[in-house]
């Protein structure tokens, strides 16, 4: 009887994984506020990024603030591949990051293990 | 809390356990038993392994997974396990949550610190600036630190003392060693006019520089900003990579369940042997090893080619680098010096150079500056008086010099002049090796021949040796006409010779080679920027125009070809290193996952979650170290250099 029911339950579990982590599941983007010629955007980082997704304004001098509240070291480490940016993410610290904004386009950035991965979306 | 502190908790309270496990042969057994077990491991719990929870927690939230999912839910298995276990009088296994833990916060200690070892090349280069600079401002030399430093500054180098920014020498001779920024091992001699590089070394002389570039600009300032993106860049590889890191995490947590569901339901195994097996291949598997595989040798070896003077600008040029068969080379300003420079003076030597150097004083023609560059360094001057200077379209200029007609220019004066039959001959010779030679004579007679070309890099044939003994087809790609560049070509042992080609058509060439596989092309003109970009790997010279440095994958600060040798030499390495530290870590996850599942069982292999939670430390490390190692394989190119 518990053989059975481990079965099941262990089957139903296998269900909820695929469900969970492949299933579509909406990522909230987050489009930058623009003032006095200035756009910033705040990124909590745990467990991965909020928000993962970030719209910037083309033109206009973007600073993105990292605050690491996660203490994995997978985490430690942001990088923007298409800038040149690897940098260290001290816990509970809000890290600023200039970004380059005079190239529209799309660009990743990820966590030092590349594990974590963010969008980051310059428009016209 | 610090990973470091928090391993040493954990590893101070699953010490006594470890211990008991040691020696259990032996009937050692804790005092307490099972409650000293659960008061141990429930501190582990609480402080070490608290962080591994939080994360993992967090990120479950946003449908992510990763490393430390898997550890967070493998301990709390085993720690829940243990305490029902406990509870009902079975077996526990309290002691592999501790180790699980404490093994994985080992392996993140030394992670960390070697991390921190691949990614130092950056900060190493921003070290070598020198801190403040010696700035002669109204007449008063004042000591500023390098930030207030502004273009135009006269700034003075005392012997000694690390040159602040680039500049160009105005006052003073000096020997100065700029193996740091271009890894030229040679002190270079300069003087007056010279330009001299920031945070590079003056030796022996005092000398005053104006700045010609400061801050961001200055040579070391874009190397330190093309080695950041190098390290940073992707290589085509990791595509892999990622995908597998997407689904890897969610993937093992559905093996481990099929473990615990076969050992349970269908072999009949008790809760507490399927559950260890289930445990084993949550901590066995380790997704940093794969993540860390290429940016750790990424790092470490555009890192070491940056200390050598080769800039590899991303990974993708890295990996494509690995399958070049053709080596594409401009001639003038890449195999050439770019100056044309006398090689034979025929006749009276001084007083040929003589009459030329003071004929040709006032010309800016590139053969002129030949002319009296050698007159300079062999110490002939003119004294005599000139007189009705005259410029004879196509062929040369005359002049009367002391009561004399004298002329200088090219076989065309033969016209109106007259020449020895052994000068005739010398002058056949010269033009056969593809010399412009030029005529130099008084009154109607030739005196003497100069012989002038544009000759190679000293350095030039050693290079394209190599690439020869590399397997690899040398080709040269030039405007010029096929008598010079074939003359040049056998000089330096160039296999294929494609002359005359418009600077327009040398992309199409590339791209014609490129039939036959990839092609690398070595150039540093504006005209060679096209081709740069069409070739596979476009590797630029650092003396070039700032539009071939742009236009080039790699970009040699030396001008030295052997460097070319270095670039691809290197970048195979650490694309050998890349798919050295995926397979490692591959085969430890595609060996591991099923030894911990006890697939091998009945072989009596089986993998105890503690165990398994050292070997993914390890994975990591070795991955890391690995990567290390790139700083220390020997180059053959290197040792050439030494040996010369």
């Amino acid at each position: 009887m518990a053989q059975i029911s481990v079965l099941i339950v262990g089957m139903a579990a296998i269900g909820f994984i695929l469900w969970w982590f492949f299933g579509h599941h909406a990522t909230q983007a987050t489009v930058a506020q623009v003032t006095d010629q200035e756009q910033s955007v705040d990124i909590l980082v745990n467990g991965g990024y909020s928000p993962e997704k970030v719209v910037l304004k083309q033109g206009v001098p973007a600073t993105l603030n990292f605050t690491r509240q996660d203490a994995s070291s997978c985490l430690d480490h942001v990088v923007f591949p298409d800038f040149g940016i690897n940098q260290a993410l001290p816990r509970g610290q809000k890290v600023a990051i200039k970004i380059d904004t005079d190239q529209a386009g799309d660009y990743t950035w990820a966590c030092g293990m590349d594990m974590f991965h963010g969008k980051l979306v310059i428009t016209k | 809390m610090s990973i470091t502190k928090r391993f040493i908790i954990a590893l101070i309270f699953s010490l006594p356990m470890l211990i008991q496990m040691v020696l259990m042969p032996w009937g050692v057994m804790l005092p307490g038993g099972h409650f000293t077990q659960l008061g141990l491991t429930t501190v582990v719990m609480l402080v070490a392994a608290r962080p591994f929870l939080q994360s993992a927690w967090a990120s479950f939230k946003k449908h992510h997974s990763n490393m430390d999912t898997l550890v967070a839910i493998g301990t709390v298995t085993a720690y829940s396990y243990s305490i029902y276990a406990m509870i009902t009088g079975q077996a526990v296994f309290f002691e592999s949550a501790a180790l699980v833990v404490t093994f994985v916060l080992l392996g993140q200690v030394f992670e960390e610190r070697m991390r921190r070892n691949a990614s130092n090349a950056v900060e190493k280069l921003m070290n070598l600036q020198a801190k403040d600079a010696e700035v002669i401002r109204d007449g008063q030399t004042v000591v500023i630190p390098l930030a207030q430093v502004v273009a135009g500054d006269v700034i003075r180098v005392k012997p000694g003392q690390k040159i602040a920014v680039d500049g160009t020498i105005i006052e003073g001779t000096s020997t100065i060693d700029e193996a740091m920024v271009t890894g030229e091992s040679m002190p270079a001699v300069k003087k007056v006019g010279d330009k001299v590089i920031g945070a590079t070394m003056n030796q022996t002389g005092t000398f005053l520089f104006r700045a010609d570039k400061v801050g961001n600009d200055t040579m070391l300032a874009q190397i330190v900003a093309l080695v950041k993106k190098a390290q940073t860049s992707h290589a085509p590889i990791q595509n892999l990579t990622d995908k597998v890191s997407d689904i890897f995490v969610p993937v093992v947590l559905i093996i481990s369940i099929l473990t615990f569901m076969v050992w349970f339901s269908l072999l009949g195994a008790s809760l507490g042997v399927s559950l260890i097996f289930a445990v084993s291949v949550l901590v066995i598997a380790c997704p940093c090893a794969l993540g860390l595989a290429t940016p750790t040798a990424l790092m470490v070896g555009t890192g070491r080619s940056a200390k050598l003077g080769v800039l590899i600008k991303n990974g993708d040029v890295l990996e494509a680098v690995n399958d070049v068969k053709t080596v594409v080379f401009d001639k003038t300003g890449t195999i050439t010096v770019g100056q044309p420079v006398v090689t034979d003076i025929v006749g009276d030597q001084t007083a040929t150079l003589k009459i030329a150097a003071a004929l040709e004083a006032s010309s800016e023609h590139p053969l002129a500056t030949a002319i009296i560059k050698r007159a300079e360094a062999d110490q002939v001057q003119s004294t005599a008086q000139l007189a009705d200077f005259k410029a004879i379209e196509g062929k040369g200029v005359t002049a009367t010099l002391d009561q004399a007609t004298a002329f200088v220019g090219n076989d065309k004066l033969l016209a109106d002049a007259t020449i020895s039959a052994t000068l005739k001959a010398e002058m056949r010779r010269l033009q056969n090796e593809a010399k412009t030679v030029v005529l130099v004579g008084m009154n109607q007679q030739v005196i003497g021949l100069i012989a002038i070309q544009d000759t190679p890099k000293a350095t030039s044939q050693a290079a394209i040796q190599a690439l020869k003994e590399r397997g690899l087809k040398t080709v040269m790609l030039t405007g010029d006409n096929q008598l010079v560049a074939q003359a040049i070509a056998k000089q330096v042992g160039i296999d294929q010779v494609i002359a005359d080609v418009l600077p327009s058509d040398k992309a199409a060439h590339v791209q014609a080679l490129q039939k036959n596989g990839k092609v690398a092309f070595v150039g540093d003109g504006i005209n060679d920027a096209p081709a740069l970009t069409a070739a596979d790997v476009g590797i630029a010279m650092g003396s070039g125009t700032d539009i071939a440095i742009d236009a080039g994958g790699i970009v040699l600060v030396k001008n030295d070809l052997r460097d070319v040798v270095t670039a691809l030499e290197l970048s195979q390495k650490t694309f050998d290193r890349i798919k050295l530290n995926l397979f490692w870590a591959f085969v430890y996850n595609v060996l591991g996952i099923p030894v911990a599942a006890g697939l091998f069982y009945t072989l009596g292999i089986t993998l105890s979650p503690e165990l398994a939670g050292l070997a993914m430390a390890f994975s990591s490390l070795s991955v890391v170290t690995s990567s290390l190692l790139l700083n220390r394989t020997r180059l053959k190119s290197q040792q050439r250099t030494v040996a010369a």
